[in-house]
């Protein structure tokens, strides 16, 4: 009979996934450790938390970390660096490697040094014990192979013996961008670089007919027009050839009409009356209804753009038929498929490596423009090919955050307490990433000769956070609810991934309705959500948020207080946002105070960074942001067009971390932008009397709400 | 074609060139300077600002002609690692960015303030900063940042 059997140790998915030691961590010459993780530095501080994790298991100084950038050469391969997942996944990969690694080091300085592994301690790569024997990670390091798989047999350091991890750590790569030191993958050059141009239409949908290539090829410095179906584009000597290559081209094109886009003053129409698949997210049912009453509400916000400063860009070099792409893509295994799909080659032919772009917040023309390098690359006779979209391609041909359609339907009891609850999302899919289906979802892939379709967006399955559904499932526990997501089966505007998926809608209209019943019990929001959570971590953040902002706020004239609050996915980060607002028909966002808990914020300084990013950027959709178009074009092609939060128009933001080392960490990139959507919303109400359902609140939809009301 | 004379960064510079390039594609395609980055190309989001005679513009539609005999600085211009500007100091001690491919522009926004208004308020530089887009959102950082650098300049 077996006695006290213990738990059988499980790695981290990402390491089940990669299980070879070495392909995470090497020790180099010179005292230097190379950390390789799977996931991408996008703007978001990954590199410097990974660096601080791996670090703290290792026992070395931080600085001798070198983070190697990802590449399908030789990186684990972790899918895509999206959803907050990078702590989740990449840090607790790297800890469970770098404890094992740590440990067989020490097996080995045991049987040299002749001392217990017990007795030997690590500082800074040295490896020491009594009787002064000393050796290091360097010195044995061809002693121990790390050929070898993980075996979860090493256990990582308790919180309490970190010394990085849970402190503020300047990040890795701020000096080289402070001191102009090239890292982007704009500012990168390679032997003989030239540059590339794609023709892309100005009606929506369009399809390339006829080209004259006459005035381009008349261009000095023109080295090639590439044409292959409804794909073309220009190489040349110098980026300002290659625009002036494109503009000579463009005059002589003749297009195919386009596909009608939907009325843009009335998206909840059109999103109601498509064809869609139909999916009940969630349901439970009352042992009894006692309605009196059902109020039924509908939210809408409209197609957000990435917007990211930086157009997308991209560089391809061939080698007879072997291809080298360099890109900021956020999963380069992900986009090394769909690129083989297309070439016709196998995976093992091309090469996808990682270089920083500028700040990415989800599914952007990342990796379409690789394909449009890998493309014209063909047309340069083996030199390697740079192509950079134009602002106005990067606003109108990059995929969007899809629009959303929600209509909750409350059944309230005679004391307006809520005893059902109906909610119903009208949308396209929010994901359409590459390399997860048998068919390509790069732009460039439905233009060129025997195109391929365009993917229809889906929606990633509930278990992974859902899509279009992400947060429609109330934390609060109301006693009975049906949750139901139509995802269209059109998709006129091309939509994918873009921060938080549906969540911003969703929350926006779980937490608008909240106040508005709250407000109709004469009961305070805040005592009112209390009341009806059952999740301490969620009761703490609302509390400390609360008590932060100084709730409730004495009222002044032309001065509105408002609370948000979710649960990131309902499985990741806990945030509540107080927001206070001022103004009459144009809505100023003075401050807004939030409360965070990631469980063990490896970095707090970079998860603050991450949160006061995402409750500005989030304040920007909400005051401004709404991609225009008329029935045949994307009309907000610039910065004019499509205006963004200034630095005049920001708010004050404090943030408040609940730090708690015990509890496995979550990723703080996206939990904001919900509850300050909401917070903002139900601060115009307090301000203003009015509940504004459709995003963005800008004079026209406040006067709107305000005819409504009245 | 045209010999095109200007100082960059206290350098005296002559470029053989189109005068109706921009300044922006010379600085970046001609003479190695990546710091100014292209953002929209029409100087609406700042990412590409440079200082010309001490004032922060937009090179990303400023024609190459428009610069002779003046004076250009980039953030290679503005200090070193080894020498750094105040600005770049405090923006490192206040971690002031996210992405940073819109910081070379705001730093050159920055300077060319502190230049004219040594201590700013911070309603001044968030006028000073507005031509300047963010996008992720590091806004608040930046200011503190720049307040930090005009402190440390007027001790």
């Amino acid at each position: 009979m077996m006695s006290a059997v213990s738990p059988i140790p499980k790695l981290p998915p990402s390491l089940v996934a990669n299980p070879c030691l070495s392909s995470w961590v090497r020790f180099t010459g010179a005292g230097r450790v190379a950390i390789s993780p799977g996931k991408v530095e996008i703007g978001q501080g990954i590199v410097t938390a990974l660096a601080q994790i791996a670090a703290d298991e290792l026992d070395v100084e931080i600085g001798r970390i070198e983070m190697i950038r990802a590449s399908t050469a030789a990186s684990p391969n972790e899918g895509v660096t999206s959803g907050s997942l990078s702590i989740q996944q990449s840090g607790r990969a790297l800890r469970q490697v770098c404890a094992e690694v740590r440990q067989r080091f020490l097996a080995v300085a045991s049987e040299r040094l002749g001392v217990d592994a017990a007795l030997l301690g690590v500082e800074d790569g040295m490896i020491s014990g009594p009787g002064n024997v000393r050796t290091s990670y360097w010195e044995l390091a061809d002693e121990v192979s790390l050929d070898r798989d993980a075996t979860a047999g090493a256990v990582p350091k308790p919180a309490a013996a970190r010394s990085l991890a849970g402190h503020a750590v300047q990040r890795v790569d701020i000096p080289d961008k402070v001191f102009a030191r090239p890292r982007f993958i704009h500012d990168h050059t390679l032997p003989g670089l030239v540059h590339g141009r794609v023709l892309r239409p100005e009606i929506s949908g369009a399809k390339l007919l006829t080209l004259d290539e006459a005035a381009a090829r008349a261009v000095s410095g023109l080295i090639s027009v590439v044409r292959d179906g409804g794909f073309a584009g220009v190489v040349a000597d110098s980026e300002g050839t290659a625009e002036a290559a494109l503009k000579a081209l463009r005059k002589g094109t003749t297009w195919a009409a386009g596909e009608p886009l939907p009325d843009e003053n009335d998206l909840a129409g059109f999103l109601r009356s498509q064809p869609a698949e139909t999916t009940v997210i969630d349901t439970k049912a009352a042992a009894t209804t006692k309605a009196t009453r059902t109020l039924r509400r509908q939210y809408t916000r409209p197609y957000i753009a990435h917007g990211s400063i930086a157009p997308s860009c991209a560089m391809a070099q061939w080698d007879g038929n072997r291809v080298h792409v360099w890109t900021h893509s956020q999963g380069v295994y992900l986009l090394r498929a769909d690129l083989a799909i297309v070439l016709k080659l196998p995976a093992e032919n091309i090469v996808v490596e990682h270089m920083e772009g500028a700040g990415c917040y989800g599914h952007n023309a990342a990796d379409d423009v690789a394909l449009d390098a890998v493309l014209l690359a063909k047309a340069a006779d083996g030199r390697p090919v740079r192509v950079q979209w134009s602002r106005y391609d990067e606003m109108c041909h990059a995929p969007f955050g899809a629009a959303m359609a929600i209509e909750i339907e409350a059944d309230l009891d005679a004391d307006n307490e809520i005893v059902g609850w109906r909610h119903a999302i009208w949308s396209n899919g929010h994901a359409a990433r590459p390399g997860r289906a048998t068919q390509p979802a790069l732009l460039a892939a439905s233009e060129i000769a025997n195109p391929y379709p365009r993917m229809i967006s889906t929606n990633p399955p509930a278990a992974n956070g859902g899509g279009g559904d992400r947060n429609s499932v109330p934390l609060y526990d109301f006693p009975a609810w049906t949750i139901t997501s139509h995802r269209l089966l059109t998709m006129p505007v091309r939509t994918s991934a873009v921060r938080t998926l549906g969540a911003q809608g969703n929350v926006f209209a779980i937490e608008s309705l909240l106040d508005e019943i709250a407000a109709s019990r004469e009961e305070d929001p805040i005592a009112f959500r209390l009341r009806h959570l059952r999740d301490a971590r969620a009761k703490h953040v609302i509390r400390a948020a609360a008590q932060r902002a100084g709730w409730m706020p004495a009222r002044q004239s032309g001065i509105g207080h408002g609370v948000g609050f979710a649960r990131y996915k309902n499985t990741g980060a806990y945030c509540a946002a107080i927001a206070e607002v001022e103004g009459t028909d144009d809505i100023r966002v003075r401050r807004l105070t939030l409360a965070i808990d990631v469980g063990e914020a490896i970095n707090p300084d970079g998860v603050i960074n991450q949160i006061e990013g995402g409750a500005i950027q989030a304040t920007s959709w909400v005051l401004k942001e709404r991609v225009r178009f008329d029935r045949s074009h994307i009309t907000s092609t610039s910065w004019t067009d499509y205006p963004i939060l200034t630095f005049s128009e920001v708010p004050a933001v404090e943030v408040e971390i609940m730090q708690r080392p015990e509890i496995e960490p979550v990723g703080a990139g996206e939990a904001a932008h919900g509850p300050v959507t909401a917070a903002i919303a139900n601060a115009v109400h307090d301000c203003l009397g009015v509940y504004v359902r459709d995003l963005p609140i800008t004079r026209d939809k406040i006067i709107a709400a305000m005819e409504l009301a009245s | 074609m045209r010999t095109i004379q200007f100082q960059l960064n206290g350098t005296p510079t002559a470029v053989d060139t189109d005068p109706d390039r921009t300044l922006l594609d010379v600085l970046r395609g001609r003479l190695g300077i990546t710091s100014p980055h292209f953002g929209c190309g029409a100087g609406e989001c700042g990412a590409c600002h440079v200082m010309v005679d001490g004032r922060a513009m937009a090179s990303c539609d400023l024609p190459i002609w428009s610069v002779v005999d003046k004076d250009v600085v980039t953030l290679e211009g503005i200090g070193t690692a080894e020498q750094p500007h105040p600005l770049q100091r405090a923006f490192i001690s206040e971690q002031a960015m996210q992405c940073g491919y819109c910081l070379s522009g705001i730093l050159i926004s920055a300077a060319a303030l502190l230049k004219r208004n040594p201590s700013p308020t911070e309603a001044e530089v968030r006028a000073a900063l507005d031509r300047n887009l963010c996008r992720c959102g590091s806004h608040n950082r930046m200011v503190r940042a720049v307040l930090r650098a005009a402190a440390e300049m007027a001790r």
